[in-house]
């Protein structure tokens, strides 16, 4: 059978049970597409040889009935996530050659349920970048073409993203701290979950902002995001703000019914020099989910236009922190040091060729936001204006609202070195209608709804209320059959 | 607040990341652009309110103060850049 690699995860279980095809011709099928995909820079560190294993276990474990959703189902991993000696470098230098020791929860809990590993994918520099063009292994491309340009798949999960989108692999592992997973999504026509933070365990993921980092299903359809959050998902005494709550199951959630469902539109997400094409896409969306049964309602969320500032305070805070620990010490790159040389010659070093650009930005921000007489103006500013941004959210859902429709993304994906050379406030900007999300702590979602002028996906964002990831699916899920969108990108790599 | 050249530097040693002196006035004006966005905060009245710290009102979780790991030295040292005799080997520290 060919063309398996196109399969949603719903339906490859579906045959999978059914014995029309097995794990095995499954990842074949992948890992062949892998071969043929180089141009796109999305797979960093390939592993078929332990795809093919997991896979003849998987095909045992299925024939012998009772197996899980996921069993024998062929994934790509961000390459933040540590798995057990395979190279897990967060794509920066400072981590060339690093094999984990151990794995992480998420990753634990996806091969714990069969899940097929076909290799770790390109992403920004520690998660930091929203175009892939952080990463130490070169950007990945976007498979979506439409011109002479290539695209950026977005970030910082970007190369997830190029890999769903191209049927590299039925879905992929991603993180979002600022958006990482919906705004890559919504540039490559696929959908990205955030969960709530706490819905997935931390442990094992490369920490970029502790509070606002979470792990998230990369799918091609909301159906596959359900099921993949479900094995994704747990209660992880090892992640001490992993929350203490059962994993529902998401796909019983799908019921297809809306009806008397209340939608926010927030006002102030109608940004000055926004689109014409994606304003009117999302009152398309609002249509649609209107059509369903649901009803729309004007909200406000006044303090939506300080979230960028805030995160920009907040994420470089923790992250100078997270980031300490590259030090030349333990693992990963030292610098070769000169005659005279002390330890702190070698952190210096070490971290000056350790960390791209974009990430010694960072760090030294948070540092400075950090430090000693600016910590209250920066700082604790920020997490009070966080505060507020939080109960804009409360109060909205308070007032009876179920989720909240926005654009993704401010403009569909733009073009690989486009941004290079421009002030870095301007890559920032990618995040104005997500950062939100985590700064709340709150599911998120992106759904493609339809395509630009130029031939290019674009992307419709439900935020939902704290644990209420069944009922946002369900909502995504609707928008999803209303929009119909099927468009693939046409094959140029 | 603006940063100059001699902060910048400060700030580069703090976070232990070598900048050389020719690449200082670069960074203190990438790092003005950056903190003059974040400026926008000072907009916001924040008067009474609590720093945020943590998105669930939940207290972190306590466990027994007891060893419940270890026993993995050769696999902690695996991945160090040198190690010897049991140890992480760092440059001389005190002469």
């Amino acid at each position: 059978m060919s063309d398996l690699n196109r399969l949603t995860i719903a339906a490859a279980r579906d045959g999978l049970r059914k014995g029309d095809f097995t794990s095995l011709e499954l990842t074949e099928a992948c890992l062949s597409a892998i071969e043929g995909a180089g141009a796109l820079n999305a797979f960093v560190h390939n592993t078929p040889e332990r795809a093919r294993q997991m896979a003849a276990a998987a095909d045992s474990r299925i024939a012998g009935g009772e197996a899980p959703a996921m069993c024998g189902i062929p994934l790509g991993i961000k390459d933040l996530f540590c798995t057990k000696d395979v190279l897990s470098q967060a794509a920066s230098r400072i981590l060339d050659g690093f094999l984990p020791q151990y794995e992480s929860t998420v990753t634990q809990n996806l091969w714990d349920a069969g899940a097929v590993m076909l290799g770790k994918l390109s992403m920004d520099e520690f998660a930091m970048g929203s175009s892939n063009e952080s990463a130490c292994y070169g950007p990945a491309v976007n498979p979506w073409k439409v011109d002479d340009r290539q695209l950026t798949p977005g970030g910082s999960s970007g190369g997830s993203a190029a890999a769903v989108a191209a049927d590299l692999c039925l879905a992929a592992t991603g993180t979002d701290t600022g958006g990482s997973i919906r705004q890559p999504a919504a540039f490559t026509g696929t959908v990205g979950l955030k969960p709530t933070y706490g819905r997935v365990s931390r442990w094992g993921v490369i920490a970029f902002a502790s509070s606002l980092d979470q792990a998230g299903p990369m799918t091609k359809s909301v159906r596959d995001a359900a099921i993949m959050l479900g094995a994704m998902a747990s209660v992880d005494p090892r992640d001490s703000t992993s929350a203490e709550r059962a994993v529902p199951d998401y796909e019983v959630a799908l019921t297809g019914d809306i009806r008397g469902k209340r939608i926010g539109i927030p006002r102030e997400y109608r940004m000055e020099g926004m689109s014409e094409e994606i304003d009117a896409l999302w009152h398309q969306a609002a249509e649609m989910l209107r059509d369903a049964g649901a009803e729309v309602v004007d909200i406000s969320l006044p303090h939506t236009k300080y979230a960028l500032p805030a995160y920009y305070v907040i994420a470089p805070a923790e992250a100078s922190s997270n980031l300490a620990r590259y030090d030349g010490v333990r693992y990963g790159r030292r610098a070769k040091l000169g005659a005279g040389d002390g330890v702190v010659e070698m952190y210096e070093k070490t971290r000056a060729e350790g960390f791209g650009p974009e990430v010694q930005r960072r760090v030294m921000i948070g540092t400075y936001v950090l430090s000693a007489g600016f910590y209250d103006a920066y700082y604790n500013r920020a997490r009070k204006v966080r505060a507020l941004i939080k109960r804009d959210f409360d109060q909205a859902y308070a007032e009876g609202i179920d989720a909240i429709l926005t654009p993704a993304t401010p403009s569909a994906a733009f073009g690989l070195g486009e941004m290079a050379g421009k002030d870095p406030v301007e890559m920032y900007l990618n995040d104005v209608f997500t950062v939100t999300v985590n700064l709340a702590g709150l599911p998120g979602i992106s759904v493609p709804v339809g395509l630009d002028r130029q031939g290019l996906p674009l992307g419709m964002q439900l935020i939902g209320r704290p644990w209420d990831e069944g009922n946002l699916l369900n909502l995504a899920q609707a928008l999803e059959s209303a929009a119909g969108f099927t468009a693939k990108p046409s094959r140029w790599w | 607040m603006a940063i100059t050249e001699d902060e910048a530097r400060k700030v580069a040693h703090l976070a232990r990341i070598a900048v050389k002196d020719a690449d200082l006035p670069a960074l203190a004006q990438e790092l003005n652009g950056i903190l003059h966005f974040m400026e926008q905060l000072n907009e916001v009245d924040v008067e009474g309110v609590e720093p945020m710290t943590g998105v669930e009102p939940m207290r972190l979780k306590r466990r027994q103060d007891i060893v419940t790991d270890g026993e993995m030295q050769e696999l902690i040292l695996k991945n160090a850049p040198d190690a010897r005799e049991g140890f992480f080997a760092v440059p001389k520290v005190v002469e």
